[in-house]
């Protein structure tokens, strides 16, 4: 897994108290992790701080799941 | 009852009469103070009668990065989290829409209603990481009923009240309250200049017979902002003597 795909999982875990375990790629915050949508928020803002990049409205909408948050930042970092 | 001891808070607009008794109920329940305004040496002033804990951040808020920036600022000063916002400042321009200027309109907008929503998602970033927190804003009796020639002033403070209620539904799951108070007419350097005529038919208007004094809208504060009012939030306090009751 990648530095990224690491970090993210470790807001997740932190930010939503949720096992470990249960962060896999295909978790979603609101189904599968019990996030509400300001959860969602905090962890996008969460996310922007740790990664130092910026995450607008409409690409936040979009992340849905822990992979989809993996592969924006991703995209962000390479760019 | 009532303690804020080691709790921390902004009050803006504290260099006006309204902003400073709210400073000085909110310190002598021991909170540590961040007191903005314009005024500095009015600040300063305050500032030194209060003694310890307390730090002066002056600011104006009809800037739109001075208002994004308070909050970040209070805190440096403070060395800690804030606990407890006070949107108190605000500035009237009154006259009738027939004849009101565009910037007239827009300057209340902006200080009396946008830097509160600025002032509110500046120090919502920490209060909803910290699952804690008190918002007070301060409104205005004419923002619940209106009042010929304060439009722009009645639409800001009923925006203030709206504004309130949606926040206090978005963040009250993150133990954040948001409240905000109505005051009645309360005895300033504004109300001292009243023509006696207008003065005795306000007075009529108000069943417990007297203006408001700044120490009144205090006292709601700093139950507000208290431990004790943890189960209220979006509430509209109406301290106004009784003048309207809705």
């Amino acid at each position: 897994m990648s530095e990224i795909a690491d970090k993210v999982k470790k807001i997740v875990v932190e930010h939503l108290g949720v096992e470990e375990s249960k962060v896999t790629p295909e978790a979603s915050f609101i189904d599968d992790l019990g996030a509400d949508s300001l959860d969602t928020v905090e962890l996008v803002m969460a996310f922007e701080e740790a990664f130092s990049v910026e995450i607008p409205e409409d690409a936040a909408e979009k992340i849905a799941t822990v992979k989809d948050a993996i592969d924006y930042i991703e995209k962000q970092k390479a760019a | 009852m009532f303690s804020l001891q080691g709790k921390t808070a902004l009050v803006t607009g504290a260099s006006g009469g309204l902003g400073a008794a709210i400073a000085r109920a909110l310190h002598d329940r021991g909170a540590e103070l961040v007191l903005s305004g314009t005024r500095e040496a009015a600040l300063a002033e305050l500032a030194a009668s209060l003694g310890e804990r307390v730090h002066v951040c002056a600011a104006n808020l009809s800037s739109g990065e001075e208002a994004d920036a308070l909050v970040g600022k209070a805190e440096a000063l403070l060395g800690k989290p804030l606990d407890i916002l006070v949107n108190n400042a605000g500035l009237t321009r009154d006259g009738l829409i027939i004849r009101m200027k565009d910037e007239d309109w827009s300057q209340v907008m902006t200080v009396d209603l946008e830097s509160p929503f600025r002032l509110c998602r500046a120090a919502l970033k920490g209060m909803l990481r910290r699952r804690g927190g008190r918002i007070i804003n301060i409104a205005s009796i004419v923002g619940v009923t209106g009042n010929g020639g304060q439009s722009n002033y009645s639409a800001a403070k009923a925006g203030m009240i709206g504004m309130t209620k949606s926040l206090a539904q978005e963040v009250g799951s993150r133990g954040v309250t948001v409240n905000v108070i109505a005051p009645g007419f309360i005895e300033t350097a504004m109300t001292a200049v009243l023509p006696d005529v207008q003065r005795e038919k306000l007075l009529g208007s108000i069943p417990l017979g007297r203006m408001g004094k700044p120490e009144d809208i205090a006292a709601a504060v700093v139950y507000l902002a208290s431990e004790e009012a943890g189960w209220v939030t979006g509430m509209t306090m109406n301290v106004n003597g009784g003048m309207a009751m809705p």
